[in-house]
């Protein structure tokens, strides 16, 4: 079976995020980039179902800009097969919707029986395209994967979706979309023989135009970003603890309006 | 912006190992310190992900990198918030073995690298002993002849990995040295753990790298099989001195890798620590002070990193990484002083990890080749 595996470039979990001059992106010099958590256990689940049943092929894909093959390299470390990278100027500004019929162009020339995603980017948390990408391809979707099994001829995947307090299972007929949890697998690291193996593996760049794309403005565009408020100091009320419970009950009611 | 020493293929290993520290290896270090030694599993884990094979040579299960893969991994494994995983790791691919494959034979190879690759057979290295350690050619610890075996007697003491390794690299007497030679007749032997004679005689209690485990050996008519010399008899020094580099690049490694996480964990601290009604970190004379930290880690990593590059084009680096070791670990122990300090009483407490870097950097202006021989051996350089 042929996987197709989406991922994001994110900046790392541990990154300092500020705000860039233009006010409505974020600084990028001195970020380390890595492939975000989610589509990370998309792609080992990839290859486990690929080792699983002894044939096949894991694609990794991407939409970003030049930097995102490190994120792809980073995917043939892993075991993945070969990428894709649709790397054009003309999906700079690109939402969710263009990102998935862009996806969506490149499912169509590859024709996997499945395509697996992270449930969100932990960038920006749209958690959207996954979804797009089924709908725009007419195919099911099932979201926050935590367990999947597909069975033998490969026509159907069993999905189990985390719902409060258990399990919500799904029979999805393939192709489909399944996008990954944490809790699906534990992603395994690059060894050096997979990073000087991925050297050679092929990451073939594709435009706009090679997947029969336009630049459509995109529906939704950021205007603006605002860091959080600094969190206000503690307070500490003192006095006798008669008092001292009155005057917290009016702080929590007046002032915090917790209560 | 990682250094143009490092090729995208190194920096993609670096997040590999860090990812595997941080997940792997951090949040177990506080019980292996306590229980002084790095359970097996983790040894094995290792050898799986292929970070204990690094430079070996493909055919026997090797990466078949380059020194600076191993340079990542000693940068990257010193972040693990114990010295002493650290030091026992590197002890085992860049301190003991890489000796087997630069002067072991293809059947020595073939034995014993699989299994230093796979994690199953631990490596030391025996050199000093009760009676002396910067002064190699006074080893006392004798090999003698006998059929199809070397008899091995005498002591040795601080050695990594010693209480619970599998594979020594010990260095023994097979002859005496000359008035002119004194470090000739020195040879180097692979003795397996569990030989007849060869007995632990003490786990060693020390300040720092308490992961790590340190022993006491004995050897009382040890019979070593003869195929288990290694190299040629006598030349024992010198093979030991061309190894030596790569050890002294480590040792600088592990201390600046570890001082660079100090003084981040020390601008952190700056910043959330409030006195006199603001944070630290806006106080001059600390601010400062973290400069002078910063510089000095920096000076160190070029000297570090320019010494790394020549070892790695084998080029003559003797000089170099003598200068390197000397400076690197010594701005890495001033560093460790500042860092505590800067951190108040907290710096003092166990739960902060400046207090464990303090008592494990302390090592490396001590192991392998001390401060004082570093400079002994950059004077004779120059002053001959
Ligand atoms: C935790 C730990 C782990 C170790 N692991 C190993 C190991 O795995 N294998 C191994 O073989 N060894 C190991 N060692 C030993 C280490 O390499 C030696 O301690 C070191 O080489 C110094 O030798 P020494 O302790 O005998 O000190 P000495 O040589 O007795 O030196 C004492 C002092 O005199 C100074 N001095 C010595 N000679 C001169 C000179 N010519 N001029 C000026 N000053 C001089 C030294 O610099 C030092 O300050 C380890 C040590 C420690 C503490």
């Amino acid at each position: 079976m042929k996987i197709l595996v989406a991922i994001k470039q994110v900046p790392d979990t541990a990154t300092q995020v500020k705000i860039a001059g233009d006010g409505r992106s974020i600084e990028t010099a001195g970020i380390t980039w890595i492939v975000s958590p989610y589509d990370e256990f998309a792609v080992e689940e990839a290859l486990r179902i690929k080792e699983k049943r002894g044939q096949g092929e894991v694609v990794a894909v991407t939409l970003g800009p030049e930097r995102a093959k490190e994120a792809l390299r980073s995917c043939l470390a892993m075991g993945a097969d070969r990428a894709i990278h649709v790397n054009d100027p003309a999906f700079n500004d690109a939402d969710t919707l263009t990102t998935a019929r862009a996806l969506a162009a490149v499912v169509k020339q590859e024709q996997p029986g499945l395509v697996l995603v992270g449930r969100q980017a932990i960038d920006d948390d749209m958690g959207a395209v996954g979804g797009q990408l089924a709908e725009v391809l007419g195919w099911p979707c099932a979201y926050w994967i935590m367990e999947e099994t597909i069975d033998a001829d490969g026509q159907t995947v069993k999905a189990a979706r985390q719902v409060e307090g258990g399990l919500e299972v799904f029979d999805v007929p393939l192709p489909a979309v399944l996008a990954a949890q944490k809790g699906l697998n534990e992603p395994r690291y690059p060894t050096l023989k997979g990073i000087m193996g991925a050297k050679k593996k092929e990451i073939k760049d594709v435009k706009a135009g090679d997947l029969g794309l336009g630049a459509d403005a995109p529906q939704l565009s950021i205007t603006k970003l605002e860091a959080l408020p600094p969190r206000p100091p503690g307070r500490i009320i003192d006095g006798d603890i008669a008092t001292a419970v009155k005057e917290l009950v009016r702080s929590l009611r007046e002032d915090a309006k917790a209560i | 912006m990682p250094h143009p020493l490092f090729t995208a293929e190194h920096e993609m290993l670096r997040r590999s190992i860090r990812s595997f520290v941080e997940k792997e290896i951090t949040p177990h270090v506080a019980a292996w310190e306590d229980e002084g030694r790095i359970p097996l599993e983790v040894w094995r884990r290792l050898g799986e992900l292929g970070f204990l094979g690094l430079e070996f040579p493909t055919e026997y299960g090797g990466g078949g990198a380059d020194f600076l893969a191993s340079v990542v991994l000693g940068e990257e494994m010193a972040r693990c918030r114990s010295g002493g995983v650290a030091f026992s790791v590197l002890v085992h691919t860049d301190m003991s073995s890489p000796w087997l494959t630069r002067f072991g034979t293809d059947a020595q190879k073939a034995k014993y690298l699989p299994g230093i690759i796979r994690g199953e057979t631990v490596c030391a290295l025996g050199i000093t002993e009760p009676g002396t350690g910067s002064d190699m050619a006074a080893l006392a610890t004798r090999a003698v002849r006998d059929g199809h075996v070397y008899r091995i007697t005498g002591g040795k003491i601080f050695i990594t990995n010693g209480v619970y390794g599998d594979l020594y690299f010990v260095a023994a007497r097979t002859g005496a040295g000359t008035a002119t030679r004194r470090h000739d007749g020195i040879s180097m032997f692979l003795v397996e753990r569990g030989l007849p004679g060869f007995t632990v005689s003490r786990k060693l209690d020390k300040m720092g790298m308490r992961a790590s485990d340190t022993a006491e050996l004995a050897f009382e008519d040890c019979p070593v099989p003869a195929e288990n010399l290694l190299g040629v008899e006598g030349r024992g020094f010198q093979q030991l001195a061309a190894g030596l580099q790569r050890e002294r690049l480590m040792a600088a490694v592990l201390a600046l890798s570890g001082a660079q996480q100090a003084v981040d964990d020390t601008v952190s601290y700056l910043h959330q620590r409030t006195a006199f009604g603001e944070p630290l970190a806006a106080r001059q004379v600390l601010r400062h002070r973290v400069a002078d930290m910063a510089t000095e880690l920096e000076a160190a990593r070029q000297l570090v990193y320019r010494a790394a590059s020549l070892y790695a084009a084998a080029e003559e680096c003797v000089t170099e990484v003598s200068m390197a070791k000397l400076f690197a670990t010594e701005a890495a122990n001033r560093v460790a002083y500042q860092a505590v300090q800067l951190h108040g009483g907290y710096g003092y407490m166990r739960e902060f990890p400046v207090e464990g870097f303090f008592r494990d950097v302390r090592l490396w202006t001590i192991a392998s080749g001390t401060s004082e021989v570093m400079r002994e051996i950059i004077a004779k350089r120059l002053l001959t």
